[in-house]
């Protein structure tokens, strides 16, 4: 699971020199967030004309109506991914819900251009297979297998995120782009600037404190921010056998003291540049 | 035996930095959620500081932190203004100014082999089309289906012809009818420019399918003596609509030409790039079929002169020529 996620990494080094890391949106995601905008846009021409059978008190001919759903579905098909994705945020109503966004390959300006061509690309990838499908049901036997063959060729576009490491779309081959999340994770309180008053009786060799590496005391700080009981038993038990100490009780302040003390202990030796990396590290 | 001691200041690394990082997403939640214009002069002075900064306690934190949730949040907040600061554009009102002024033009300028190639194609398949049709009239049918014919056939009669090119239509429903005209071709040129993708091949024959069913038309008309008056019926709006048409062409075979012969640069660099010119390219034609299915679906049922339609005709199609070639080139000098 690890192992699939970080695939999913891809690094960006600014021009200040700084790496940064980028995580590419799955193809579920992806799925996801059209399915919404495509739902966006059916409710909206839906709106559009409720909303001028209201204005107009009805529609004497055919005329209006057909005026929307040509020109409005035209529009729609064509520009409403384009509009959204040139704002500021980079991306439709559908990847904002998922926190998606669009961004340049190279790290650099995501042009008017760029956005263009990526979602001009959806025509072949979505409204030509639509096609097929739609010809496959009106046409006859000997068509219909015809229709099967033009959807499958272009399957091929509609399924080429699945098939490439990048999980591009036809279109972000085409303009240069990828889909990346977007998450905005909020800054949790540091969990020793408030030493817990019940722990300050515990102290630790540094012999107990070399047992685990920096995978190890990240883990334990996911474990205390969380605060669930069996997993504070189960983790302060396992931390005790390890270090061969004897169950006191109140496994919280014992996890909050080895915490504190292992980060420390760990993050002075980061000064002097040694860091242990896990348990398994044998380098410091 | 040790005890948790502050460790040379770290612990204060991020009591002194905290502010500045609520600030700086304040500031990003602002231009996102909002608008950069509602930044003031010191906002903007301060971003680019902010961001520096937070890069910077970025790569101390890496370095120095095992807080995992600081860390994370950095590297976030980081990104985002990255994005907000080095992923900047003008305006969409400035961009659409400048489109006009010079990128369309330059955009098409840069493809204007494609465009010869593609307008030869076109022009060359009506040709045959109109050769095919003459010598055996039986290939009409084969190449136009009866829906587009609509009784305009080699069997038809001079009078009813002349009368499709010049009666006016005794219903209403233009707006529909211009309506459809225009989302139709634009659907077909944007799908021309999109198949280019696959090395520009079904645009060559959506291409010559087109030119073959205009020859095909003009051999219906010539015989009877109606080939001047169906220019006019035409290339009243044909000018623009068939000019659109070869440029969505030519935009597709770009690509289509980048993807198949990449030259220095990976294949991905070049259809990029190929893709991007083409996609500002597109934008045009969709504009010039607009004005082309309002020219075909209004002046066309309306002006009925012969010398009225060329006019239109000539003088759209010197407007795009002039267009094309001059607008936003460096002045000499």
């Amino acid at each position: 699971m690890a192992e699939r996620e970080a695939r999913r990494i891809r690094e960006l080094v600014t021009p200040e020199g700084v790496v940064l890391h980028l995580r590419l949106a799955s193809a579920g995601s992806r799925a996801a967030a059209f399915s919404i905008d495509a739902a966006i846009m059916l409710a909206a021409l839906i709106a559009v004309t409720v909303l001028a059978v209201f204005i107009l008190g009805g529609f004497r001919t055919f005329g209006p109506a057909a005026i929307i759903w040509l020109l409005g579905l035209f529009l729609l098909r064509n520009f409403y991914f384009t509009l959204f994705e040139s704002g500021a945020r980079a991306a439709t109503p559908g990847k904002r819900a998922l926190k998606l966004r669009v961004v340049a390959r190279d790290g650099g300006r995501l042009t008017g251009g760029a956005v263009l061509a990526r979602n001009l690309m959806r025509e072949i990838e979505v409204f030509l297979p639509l096609i097929f499908v739609v010809s496959a049901r009106a046409e006859g036997f000997s068509n219909r297998w015809l229709a099967l063959f033009g959807f499958v060729w272009t399957g091929i576009f509609l399924f080429m995120p699945l098939f490439n490491r990048d999980r591009l779309r036809a279109g972000d081959m085409l303009a240069g782009t990828w889909v990346v999340e977007n998450e905005r994770p909020k800054i949790a309180p540091d969990l020793i600037a408030r030493p817990n008053p019940r722990a300050e009786h515990y102290s630790f060799t540094p012999a107990e404190l070399a047992v685990y590496g920096q995978f190890e005391v990240q883990r334990l700080e996911e474990v205390l921010r969380r605060d669930d009981r069996d997993a504070i038993v189960t983790v302060a038990g396992v931390i005790r056998r390890k270090l061969g100490r004897v169950d006191e009780g109140d496994d919280r302040a014992f996890l909050d003291a080895y915490y504190a003390a292992a980060r420390l202990h760990l993050e002075r030796r980061l000064l002097f540049g040694q860091r242990k990396r896990d348990k398994f590290d044998a380098a410091s | 035996m040790t005890t948790a001691q502050p460790n040379f200041g770290l612990r204060h690394f991020r009591a002194e930095r905290e502010a500045d990082w609520q600030r700086l997403e304040t500031l990003l939640d602002l231009v996102e959620k909002k608008s950069p214009k509602r930044l003031t002069n010191d906002d903007l002075i301060e971003l680019p500081r902010l961001y520096r900064a937070t890069l910077s306690a970025l790569s101390i934190a890496r370095e120095t932190s095992l807080d995992a949730s600081m860390i994370a949040y950095l590297e976030s907040l980081s990104t985002r203004a990255y994005f907000i600061l080095y992923g900047c554009r003008d305006s969409l009102w400035r961009q659409i100014g400048e489109y006009f002024a010079s990128g369309w033009a330059a955009a098409v300028r840069g493809i204007w082999g494609e465009i010869a190639l593609i307008a030869a194609l076109l022009s060359g398949s009506a040709l045959a089309g109109y050769v095919l049709v003459a010598t055996d009239p039986a290939w009409f049918s084969a190449l136009v289906s009866p829906e587009l014919s609509g009784g305009r056939d080699m069997q038809a009669t001079a009078e009813h012809l002349r009368s499709t090119l010049y009666d006016r239509p005794e219903k209403g429903g233009l707006e529909v009818f211009a309506t459809y005209l225009f989302t139709h071709n634009a659907q077909i040129s944007i799908l021309a420019f999109a198949l280019g993708f696959a090395f520009g091949i079904p645009t060559f024959f959506l291409i010559a399918q087109n030119g073959i069913m205009l020859g095909a038309f003009y051999a219906v008309f010539v015989p009877k003596g109606l080939g001047y008056g169906l220019t006019g019926w035409l290339m009243i709006h044909g000018t623009t609509e068939l000019s659109a048409i070869i440029l969505a062409g030519a935009a597709g075979l770009h690509i289509g030409r980048a993807v198949a012969f990449p030259g220095n640069r990976t294949r991905f660099a070049a259809a990029g790039e190929a893709g991007r010119r083409g996609a500002l390219v597109m934008i045009g034609v969709v504009i010039m079929l607009l004005i082309a299915g309002l020219l075909e679906g209004f002046a066309r049922q309306l002006i009925v002169a012969d010398i009225a339609r060329y006019t239109i005709a000539a003088m759209m199609l010197a407007f795009w020529v002039i267009y094309f070639m001059l607008a936003g080139r460096p002045q000499r000098g």
